[in-house]
């Protein structure tokens, strides 16, 4: 008798430490977390200590990425062509589709996993992710606007002044300031929640294709792309010939001959969102790109080694390495980056 | 023991021969350089003046602008003093009169000779946003400004004009376009166009700090030296020269442009 109404007694008060935890929880997810590093990521290149990222800088941040008051006639933000549900590409386009309906000459790159970036654009060309945005605003097909421009409009706008006092201590709109507020909301863009991450974590396990996918990856596609960020960052020509435009790719930046039609070699995370592919966007499956590596690789003087190995062309892959290879890239799409509230241009 | 006596020793040496030694740092006056902008004997005019370059080929200038910075005098003792870097930096434009007169404190002193670069020098062209502002904020645009967003880096020099010679482009305007800049690179080594100019102000004139007087080191900029020099430029041959090799030879080429003409004190 005595023990039931202990056990009684006992339930109650598991109850309500239960309910005291479960409210916890509830205050948790909507305090803001800030920066955190992924266990399995190496450390960022970004200098998080010259900028401290604070909730007050995120929204800040994310209400100027989604201002569409950063190009010429405030009809383009940069989730125009970064869209949250593509995992921040321009769904469906090859190359961007900026101001008054002009086209760019490449594909709009993904914007996550930035803190670890070493360069930025598809030739490397900016080098600080605090200068990034300078790029697109003043590109007169993207936004058609002058960094200069935008700080008059956002000091002549009611809200700015009072959330730029909030983030930074005071009124005061400032190039360095609005850098500094959108690289915070773009540092904290980290996808890192894909199958193969908890995999890798030991909380799920690969199906056999994906494992079969997996194997074969690290035999030939990890040496350009190695986990967890699946790109080493350096710039490369991948052997898919000179594009209608020309475009030299990375020879734009460096004038150096040695890197003519190389380009920067993409993340494979989330490419199940951000179709197409490549530099200038002229694979609109993944199909397409595997085929481009088994059989249409271009030989030209800067063809990266790694795809001419004993006078072979390429990356051999039969119709069964194929379909593993496609499986286990399916691992590395991260529906809940792409689906996450705090990044979306509706969170504001 | 020993040690520290090598060692003292040595940090007296490095502090002589370095002659970073203010001559007077008690007193400090100001010194005013002004960058006058001519083209050969005629003073330039944007938009109306018409200059012909040694390769013969005649054309106007719409638009001049440089940057210069790191600034140093040195007096006839050789003792050098440098300018505070966060304050040594300075954009000269020719349609703006007052950038042409850029002005700096030093101690007082007689200086004999005068040092500075065209252009902004790798560490601050790599440096956080926050140590970028005044002229080095890089919010203007792309036709006004002196950085290049997609290429992360500031022009150094920036000269447009027309010429006839000049084919023809896509907005129906013969016209050139030198754009020159390149620190030598971020993360690839590329060209470098970082120029320092050091001026003899012994022939012309010494400059004469002393308190509440502004003495002028007036120089010449002779634009017409940006075509020849080491390399002949041609405007037919090259009218857009931005980021490319061939950029170096403008550089070395308007490295020679400044010429002291006289000291006002």
């Amino acid at each position: 008798m005595t023990i039931l109404k202990t056990s009684k007694k006992l339930k109650v008060i598991l109850g309500f430490i239960l309910f005291l935890v479960a409210c916890k929880k509830a205050t948790e997810v909507t305090a803001f977390i800030g920066f955190q590093q992924p266990a399995s990521f190496p450390a960022p290149v970004y200098n998080l200590a010259g900028n401290n990222i604070t909730e007050d800088g995120f929204i800040l941040g994310r209400k100027l990425f989604y201002d569409a008051r950063l190009s010429r006639n405030n009809t383009i933000s940069c989730g125009f062509c970064h869209l949250q549900t593509s995992a921040f590409t321009h769904h469906g386009h090859d190359v961007s589709h900026g101001i008054d309906d002009r086209l760019g000459k490449r594909n709009a790159p993904p914007i996550m996993n930035l803190a670890w970036n070493t360069s930025f654009m598809w030739d490397g060309g900016v080098f600080d992710l605090d200068l990034q945005p300078i790029a697109p605003i003043t590109n007169e097909v993207e936004m058609d606007e002058t960094v200069e421009n935008v700080m008059v409009k956002l000091r002549a706008t009611s809200e700015y002044p009072a959330l730029f006092k909030k983030a930074f201590g005071s009124e005061e709109i400032t190039t360095a300031r609005f850098m500094k507020a959108m690289s915070q909301f773009m540092v904290m863009l980290v996808s890192n929640q894909a199958k193969f991450d908890s995999v890798q974590a030991g909380l799920k396990t690969f199906s056999a294709d994906e494992q079969k996918g997996y194997t074969l990856f690290q035999a030939k596609c990890s040496s350009c792309h190695p986990a967890p960020l699946f790109t080493d960052y350096s710039f490369r020509n991948n052997g898919i010939g000179i594009g209608p435009n020309n475009d030299m790719g990375r020879y734009d930046v460096t004038v150096n001959a040695n890197d003519a039609y190389k380009f920067k070699v993409p993340s494979l995370r989330n490419l199940a969102y951000s179709a197409p592919y490549m530099h200038d966007g002229r694979f609109y499956t993944l199909s397409g790109v595997l085929d481009h590596y088994n059989s249409e690789v271009k030989d030209m003087t800067t063809l990266d080694p790694l795809l001419k190995q004993n006078g072979v062309l390429g990356i051999p892959l039969n119709a069964d390495e194929k379909t593993y290879l496609l499986a286990f890239l399916n691992t590395l799409n991260d529906k809940t980056f792409i689906t996450d509230k705090r990044f979306s241009e509706e969170s504001q | 023991m020993k040690y520290a006596i090598i060692v003292l020793a040595l940090f007296t040496l490095t502090a002589c021969s370095k002659d970073e030694v203010a001559p007077d740092s008690t007193k400090t006056g100001t010194l005013s350089i002004q960058f006058d902008n001519i083209a050969g004997d005629r003073n330039l005019q944007l938009g109306t003046g018409v200059y012909t370059n040694a390769a013969g080929e005649t054309f106007s200038v719409d638009m001049l602008k440089y940057f210069i910075s790191n600034i140093s005098v040195k007096n006839s003792q050789g003792q050098t003093y440098t300018v505070p870097q966060d304050s040594c930096y300075f954009l000269v434009s020719e349609e703006d009169g007052s950038s042409q007169f850029v002005k700096v404190h030093v101690p007082e002193g007689e200086y004999t000779s005068l040092s500075f670069i065209v252009g902004v020098d790798s560490l601050r062209s790599t440096m956080d946003i926050s140590k970028r502002t005044g002229v080095l904020d890089p919010s203007a645009g792309m036709d006004e400004g002196m950085y290049w967003g997609w290429n992360s880096g500031y022009i150094f020099f920036k000269m447009e004009g027309t010429s006839n010679v000049v084919p023809i482009d896509a907005s129906g305007q013969h016209k050139f376009r030198y754009h020159i800049g390149g620190f030598g690179g971020y993360n690839a080594v590329t060209f470098n166009n970082i120029k320092t100019i050091t001026i003899d102000l012994t022939t012309a004139g010494i400059a004469k700090v002393v308190d509440g007087r502004i003495p002028n080191i007036h120089l010449m900029a002779d634009i017409l030296k940006a075509f020849t020099g080491t390399t002949n430029i041609s405007l037919a041959e090259w009218s857009t020269i931005m980021v490319s090799d061939y950029s170096v030879n403008v550089a070395n080429n308007y490295q020679k442009m400044f010429i002291h003409d006289h000291t006002e004190n």
